[in-house]
Order: C-alpha cells, then structure tokens, then sequence
C-alpha cells in the first residue's frame, strides 16, 4: 500500500508539472489579453459591441442537454477554437432533496430512496445504506445473506462498468461497444429482475440482510453467465484496446498523478488507474470480502486510456468474486436480528463501500428516534466530478467528452 | 420512330435527379441501418414493410410532414440556402459518372451517362468542393456556437483532403492520360488493367480522403454527435435536413463511384484480359458497375460501426503529414514507372506487383506488431487474469 | 429471531471516551486548547475542536498524522440547540488505513475557517454544505450555490426549511402547481418536520 503510494508520487516531478502549469497559465493569459484588445480595438472600429468573430475565446455551454454529458451535467466552457481554456461544471439539475427525505422517513423506508441517487448501481447503494444503519444497530449480518450481498454488487458493479463501456465508447465515436455491453447489462438487469422484480431501482436490501431468499435455478444461470462474460469481455477488448484510434484519443488525455488524486478526493477507478492500490472491498473489507481472493487492478500512468484498463480488468476480477461466492453459497438465515422497530442509540456513524464509480459513504446521526435526524451521502460521483476542470484545462473539446466519461458520473449522484 | 438524342439527355437527368434520393432513401440508409444492426448484435428497421423495405418511405413522411423551424435569430435566406448548396453539386457531380457502356434501344445507341466531359475528373474535385459551403453556410447561419465548430471543422477538413485527393488522381491521370471518365475505363479495357493495382497507394489515399471528404467515421468530426451534437445541421429539420442528408449520401456514392471508375475499371468485369473468366462479361457491365459501388457502400458501413472518431488535431496531422507527402512519392513513383520502362503499360505491370507484394508484407508486419504488442501488454499487467 | 428486551439492551453499542488515543493526543500537542472532547463509537474516533482552529487541525492532521484524503465535509443542524449547527469532517489516511471525524460547532451566521485551501477535495463539498445549511465558510476560494440555483432563498437541509418546500419564484405554471404545494402541501394531515 505505501509502496504503491511512494511509487506514485516518484513518477511525478512536482516542479516540472508546475513549470509546465506556470507556462500554460502564462501563454493563456497573454492569448486572452491579446483577444480582448482586438475586440476592443473592432468594436471601437464598428461601433457595434464585439461579436463571435472579434472575440479569440468563445463561451460554450456543454450541456445540461447534450448527447454526452451523461445526464444534466452543464459545463460552461471557455474556448479558443477548440481548445478549452476553462471548464466550470454546473450541477443541480436533478437535485431532489434525498438527504431531507431520509429525515423524513423510518430507517427502513430509507433503502428505495438510495435507488435513486447512482441509478446505474442501485444494489451498491442499497448496500452502503444497509451498512450504515446495521453498523450503528451493531447487527451481524447472516453469512448466506452477505454472500448475496456480494453477489449482487458484483453484477451491479459489472452492469454500471458495462454502462460506462457502453457510453464512454460512445463519446469517442465507438458505437458497436455500446449495443455488445448492454446486451451482457441486459442479462445481469434479468437476474435482477429475476431476484426481486426490480432492474434499475432494486431496493435488493434490507436493514440487517435480504428481503428475499434466491429463487431456484438462480445461481445455475448466474454462474453460467459469469463462466461465459470473460469471452465477452476479450470481445469488447478486441475492438477498443488495441484499436490505434482509441489510443489515439485516451492515451496521455487527462493524466493525473496519485497524489494529486488524493489531494482531489478521488475514490474507485480513477484513482487506482494512477498507481494508487486503494479499493476499500481490500483496505477495509465488508462481508465477507476478506476472505475472497481477487486482485485490485491498478495502473501507472493515471490517463483516460489506464482509466479504461482499470475498469475491463476490474469487470474481470468481478467474474472471479461471483464465481467464488457462488461456490460458497449455503442454505441458511438470509435476515439478522433486527428488531421490528429500529430505534438505534442517539449515536453517529460513518460507512463506506466501494461502488463502481469511488467510495460511496454514508453518514447517519441518529437521535434516537425511529428516523435518522440526519442522513448524510458521500457521493463518489460529486466528489470526482469536481476535478474536471482540473483534468480537462489545455484539452481540446473533443476530450471533454473523454473525460466526462472517463470519470463516470452518474448525475441522479451527483445531485441527489 | 427515332427519338432525338436530347430526350434521351433529359431522360437520363430526370432519372438521375428521381431515382438517386430514391436509392439513398430506400436502398443506402436501409443497407446501412440492417447491416450496422447485424454488426451490433441487433436488428435494425423491420417493421415497416416486410423486413422494413418500407423503411424509407416512412422516414420520408416523416421529415415532410416534420415542421420546419428556423431558429429565430438565424440568417434565413442563408440557412435555407444552405441545404440546397450541400445537395445540388452533388447531384450534378453524377451526371459524368459512367455507370455502363452504351446500350442499344431500339435502333439508337444510348450511352449510360449524362455527358462524357473531357475533363470529368476535374469537373467533379471542383463541383464536389462546392458542397463544403453548404456545410459551413448552414452552420455559420444557424447562429448555434456547435453548429458554427461543425462547420468550421469541416470547412479545414475539407479543405484539407481536397489536396490529397486531387494528388492521388493525379497518378492516375499519368496511368490513363486523359481526365474524361469514360476514357479511364476505355483505357483500363485497352491495358488489361485496373488501375488500383498500379495505383495501389492512390487508393488508399484516394479512398482515405473520400471518407473525410464525406465526412463518414471514422472522420466524421463536423456531425460528431457526442461533441458537436450534430455540428453543422443541429438547426436544421424536416426537409432541410432531409437535404443535407441526401448531400452527405449522395457524396457518398460519388465517391464510390469515381473509386470504381478510375481505379476498379468502372462497368468492366473482374480480370478482364483472363480467357477462362470471359463467361463473367455474360453479366450486363452496369450491374459490375453497382455490385463494385455497393462493396464500397459496404466498407463506409463497416468502417462506421468499428471505429472510433478521430479527433480534430489528428485529423489535420493524419492529412497534411501522412497523406499529401506519400501523394506526392506516388506521383513519382508512378512517373518514374511509366518512364523507365518502354510502353506505358509494362512499367504499370511492375509497379502494380511490387506494391501489392510490399502491400501483403506491410499487412503482415503490421499484424504481427499488433500481436507482439498485445502479447507485451498482457505480460507486462500485473495481474495476470484467469480467463 | 424475537429477543427479550434485556438482551436487546445489552446488545447496544456503546460510546467511549477516547481522548487518551494516540491521534487525539498529538492534536492536544500541537494545537493546545483546541480539542473539546473526544468519542469512540463503532471504532470511528470522533474529535469535537474548537471552530477557529479548524483549518489548523486539518493542516495538522494532514501532515503530522498523514490523513491525507479529505473524505467529505458536511453539516447537521441541531435547531434549538446553541450553537446550532455542527460542522462535520471525515478523513482518512492511507498509511493507517483509517478515518477520523472532527466536528466543530458553529453558531446560525458565524463564519467557519474553509479547508479548501488544505485539501482541495473540500471545495465543493463545503459549497454543498453552504447551499445546504448556510453555514459560512470564510476563505473558500468561490463560496456560491451549487446543488440550488443563485438567486434561491433559504437552506434545504435546515431542519426549519418546510418539506413543502417555499416560494421560489420559479413555478413555470403556478396556477395549476403551486409553489410551496410540494407533495404533501395540500393534505390537510401532513406532516411538518420542522
């Protein structure tokens, strides 16, 4: 762990990076001085106010509708020509208030508002919920149930990287990916539905374990899907990895080192794709993670094209954590002891998982009665989303789209 | 009765200016949704008509009827003038495109083309040039900050694969000596020879260039939907857009066409000089001529469901770095060909099997870099993943 | 399943004083008169200091004790108590591989020294906690609204903000949705929280 950390922060030069800032800043400056001397020099000529073409920078808004902001993402951008000089994220366009609806509501009746907030991986959602309160009730979670558990947000993990292969791929003009990983999401959404009627909004847990017990045949057909998706995989490998165009466009774009990833409070892919070994099912195991075996893909170079690495070898060690769990699996309880009507001391407590986009956390205080007094999210999706602009500066607006999707946000958790 | 030849003239433009949109609208874009459908593991348009043939007449009603919006503080003589400029030279470039040898009707010998000018080559690079302005006047007057990159993307796009498209005809003039189209498939006829064998890298050039011409993937940076949202044509809808959309096709097919023409020996059969294979000019020399044009509607297809979109700086560097300097060694090569040896075919011959042996072994080298590479990359991952 | 009710009592958790621990006392150390009090609940240390040192234990705990990853800020309004509001701030470190969370209390309309200058993370989250709560942070580099529009008046999360939400001026057809008709606005039975 510190190891990987040390390495991390020997790739990077902290002085070249900040000569190389110091210059870029530089050179941005004096192209926007220049350009505002010659809007004021045309519009002292014309007498008319200066126009699209008196002025060298341009403001385009990147969204809140637009094709590849994944969502009502708005970006205001300060261009010249295509090459952005500033890029100022917007958010709040699907703010709904869940933190005050968690006040509002039992502890129980809590779970199918976290469906709502990363919608692409609700069953990770449901679980950091799930975690928070049994942590503060200090309830033990049935072994049967907490395989489940894992099980499902392994496949919610594999669906939401299937998404992002989907779209991102998308975004760079890549359009066969997109319909060969919904077709695998497609699956994993039927198992959902399968196991609790459900395919996005899952609410697929409950406070101290499971609403529902597996139905039959359940685990025959997951593992023979998950024995099949490895191929599938090499199949989205094939037209992307080694695709010259596709490197072309992701490698070296938006490079971020690990320390500064830590600095930013990146979580998840991002993160690991920079060097850094971090993946809480490993730095701070729930369920019964510990005691399975699987490795955390990490990269050294930190850009848009490690990112994309990351996350295909992490669709691949979630194949392995499903199969091992499946193995495991046993009759048995699937509901902890929970009393019929939570009432946990007047305490607070904080719980993280590790959902596919970062560190999903929650943060509950309770006052004792049966409602949270204030229910707290940390959202993996917001926090990443804040070094956009950071990643994006001296880019072209072409890989502001590879970076939108490379961090991959989801905007109902952004928002929330 | 003899007809007099001009109602054959009008008859031909009359058929040229219906059937095309038709083929475009029932035939291209039908192709193209089926087979991108069968690419991507889905099924594309089938329910309208059977297999949805009927497709195409459904997309028509519904861009007439669709309401027509310009936008309020849009230029609007321009913005509808747009359109028009980006479909009417491309419907025009059709008319020297020889899509058969003369048939017979009746007692009147009626060629396949509309006009066989004397400098068809040139007369298409120049009136295909004219649709760039429909582009950039479309997303200029739209008043849209997208629409105005599209179109300036494809204002330097365009301008910029001009250059190596007209130099990798010009190799081919060498080879034909003569700019008329028909004239390059006589030629071809006479030489026993199609023209892509000697001219292997104007092709490629040729066809590289075609495709960002077009503005097709993996060059198709002035639409690109997820940055541009559409680029130049974000403004425009109903039949406007139907317009635009015709343009872009129709420029698709020319250039499918003159590749066919110039460099694949137009309405000839495969081998034309080869006595076992003579059987194959039983098949009338127009269908040769369409069955070669669609092979290379199908490669614009395919290249549009698996490639990703280049971005704008690599698309600049991809033309005036890599492709007008290797024009120009062509240029010379073919030159040096033809004057070193005596006749103009022999030399051709020698050039047409070296390239495509070097051709074959660059294939090769290529294939088993990439395979080496893969090999590296998975052995340099640290976590080596069961399969 | 059922338990007694003595047995469900005992199973509770508890919390435990924790200012004897290694990293509260090296905050006592360095920054004297800071520390108010410090808990133990579930494993999570939590450390209440004083508002103005805030940033100070922050620079602290970054570089002394190598909580590097400033995980989230948040707030938590506890209405009729004075001061109203606690600040809340969790980090991590990846050498201890583990979090601490340090609250500060802060009165309705007192400025709270910004962490943004010490990890860049906190930035936004300390915009989401003032578009939230109100809650003021002096030295934020760009201190606006972020989940709410500019312009948008009163603080959601406040516990005095009505769930039926208020009049903002921003209803597209207000005759046939009300502002401040949110969902439960028109029973009769429904319930304020505040």
């Amino acid at each position: 762990m510190e190891a990987a950390l040390r390495a991390a922060a020997g790739t990077m030069s902290d002085d070249k990076i900040s000569q190389a800032e110091k210059d870029e800043a530089a050179y941005f400056a004096e192209r926007a001085k220049a350009a505002a001397a010659r809007a004021a020099e045309a519009s002292a000529v014309t007498g008319t106010p200066p126009t699209l073409f008196d002025v060298q920078e341009m403001e385009l808004n990147f969204g809140p509708q637009h094709p590849s902001t994944h969502g009502v993402l708005r970006i205001v951008l300060k261009v010249d020509g295509e090459k952005i000089l500033e890029a100022k994220p917007d958010v709040g366009y699907l703010h709904r208030g869940t933190e005050k609806l968690f006040e509002t509501e039992t502890y129980p009746m809590g779970v199918p508002h976290t469906d709502r907030m990363d919608y692409v991986a609700a069953a990770t959602n449901n679980h950091a919920y799930c975690l928070t309160i049994e942590k503060l009730l200090a309830v033990e979670v049935p072994r049967r149930a907490q395989l489940i558990r894992v099980i499902l947000d392994e496949l919610q993990r594999l669906s939401s990287h299937l998404v992002w292969l989907g779209t991102s791929g998308i975004d760079l003009g890549a359009v066969t990916p997109f319909w060969y990983a919904f077709r695998e999401r497609e699956q994993i959404l039927d198992f959902f539905e399968e196991y609790c009627g459900a395919r996005l909004t899952l609410n697929c847990m409950r406070i101290g374990g499971l609403p529902f017990d597996l139905t039959p045949g359940w685990t025959e057909r997951v593992a023979e899907f998950v024995d099949d998706l490895p191929a599938r995989i090499d199949e989205y490998e094939q037209l992307l990895t080694d695709n010259r165009i596709w490197k072309k466009r992701t490698v070296g774009i938006g490079v971020i080192s690990g320390e500064e990833c830590i600095e930013w409070g990146l979580t998840g892919p991002v993160i690991r794709a920079s060097g850094v070994e971090w993946d809480l099912r490993r730095a701070q195991p729930y369920e019964c993670y510990e005691e399975l075996d699987f490795v955390v893909p990490t990269r050294q170079n930190g850009d848009t094209y490690d990112r994309y690495i990351v996350r295909v070898q992490e669709m691949r060690q979630s194949v392995r954590i499903v199969r091992q769990c499946l193995e495991r699996l046993e009759p048995g309880e699937i509901r902890g002891k929970v009393p019929r009507v939570i009432k946990p001391v007047a305490e607070e407590v904080y719980a993280s998982v590790e959902s596919p986009k970062g560190e999903l956390g929650f943060y509950c205080v309770s006052n004792g009665s049966n409602k949270p007094y204030r229910m707290h999210v940390r959202p993996p999706s917001f926090i990443n989303l804040q070094a956009l602009p950071r990643l994006a500066k001296g880019h072209l607006v072409s890989d502001l789209v590879a970076l939108i999707g490379t961090i991959d946000i989801v905007l109902g958790e952004v928002d929330r | 009765m003899t007809l007099p030849p001009a109602f054959w003239t009008y008859l031909k433009v009359v058929l040229l200016v219906a059937l095309v949109p038709a083929i475009v609208g029932f035939v291209v874009v039908l192709a193209e949704r089926r087979l991108m459908g069968f690419m991507q593991a889905r099924l594309g348009p089938n329910r309208v008509g059977p297999q949805g043939t009927l497709q195409g007449l459904a997309d028509l009603l519904k861009l007439v009827t669709k309401e027509d919006i310009t936008p309020s503080r849009a230029e609007k003589a321009v913005h509808s003038l747009a359109p028009v400029l980006a479909v009417i030279p491309a419907l025009t470039a059709l008319s020297v495109i020889p899509f058969g040898p003369p048939v017979r009707v009746g007692r009147t010998v009626v060629p396949l083309w509309v006009a066989d000018v004397n400098i068809g080559l040139l007369f298409l690079l120049a009136i295909t040039s004219i649709g760039v302005y429909g582009i950039i006047l479309g997303g200029w007057s739209s008043n849209n900050k997208y629409s105005l990159l599209g179109g300036l993307r494809s204002a330097a796009q365009l301008v910029s694969y001009e250059v190596p498209m007209g130099l990798a005809l010009v190799s081919v003039l060498l080879m034909t000596r003569s700019l008329s189209l028909v004239q390059s498939v006589r030629r071809q006829e006479a030489m026993h020879l199609w023209f892509v064998f000697p001219g292997l890298l104007a092709f490629f050039i040729y066809f590289v260039a075609g495709v960002a011409e077009t503005n097709r993937n993996p060059f198709d940076l002035p639409e690109a939907e997820s940055e541009l949202v559409s680029g130049f044509n974000t403004e425009y809808s109903g039949v406007k857009f139907a317009f635009f959309f015709l343009g872009e096709y129709t420029a698709m097919i020319i250039i499918s066409c003159v590749a066919v023409t110039v460099f694949f020996g137009g309405w000839l059969p495969p081998f034309p000089n080869v006595k076992a294979l003579e059987f194959l000019w039983q098949v009338p020399p127009a269908l040769w001529f369409l069955a070669k044009v669609a092979a290379f509607l199908f490669a614009y297809i395919w290249f549009r469901s698996t490639f990703p979109r280049y971005r704008f700086d690599q698309l600049m560097a991809l033309g005036w770095k890599w492709l007008i300097p290797l024009a120009l060694t062509n240029i010379l090569l073919v030159a040096f060909a033809i004057l070193l040896t005596p006749g103009w075919t022999t030399g051709l011959v020698w050039l047409g099997w070296t390239l495509g042996v070097l051709f074959v072994l660059a294939y090769l080298a290529a294939k088993l870099r990439q395979k080496l590479a893969r090999r590296e990359r998975l052995a340099a991952e640290p976590h080596p993943v069961e399969g | 399943m059922e338990k007694s009710p003595a047995e469900e009592k005992k199973a509770r958790p508890e919390a435990t004083d924790a200012s004897g621990h290694p990293w509260v006392e090296s905050l006592r150390a360095a920054l004297p008169d800071t520390v108010v009090s410090a808990k133990s609940f579930a494993g999570q240390i939590t450390v209440v200091v004083q508002k103005d040192s805030i940033a100070r234990v922050a620079r602290h705990l970054k570089d002394a004790e190598d909580f590097r990853y400033c995980v989230d800020v948040t707030a938590v309004d506890w209405k009729t108590r004075v001061p109203r509001f606690d600040v809340v701030y969790h980090f991590y470190s990846f050498s201890k591989n583990a979090r601490i969370r340090v609250k500060c209390a802060a009165a309705d309309g007192e400025e709270v020294p910004s962490i943004a200058s010490v990890f860049l993370a906190a930035n936004w989250c300390e915009r989401e906690t003032w578009d939230m709560f109100g809650i003021s942070f002096s030295g934020h580099p760009d201190l606006r609204r972020i989940l709410t529009w500019e312009g948008f008046k009163g603080h959601p999360l406040r516990k005095d903000f009505p769930l039926e939400g208020i009049d903002t001026g921003a209803a597209i057809y207000p005759e046939e949705w009300p502002e401040g008709g949110g969902p439960s606005g028109k029973d009769p039975n429904r319930k304020v929280v505040s």
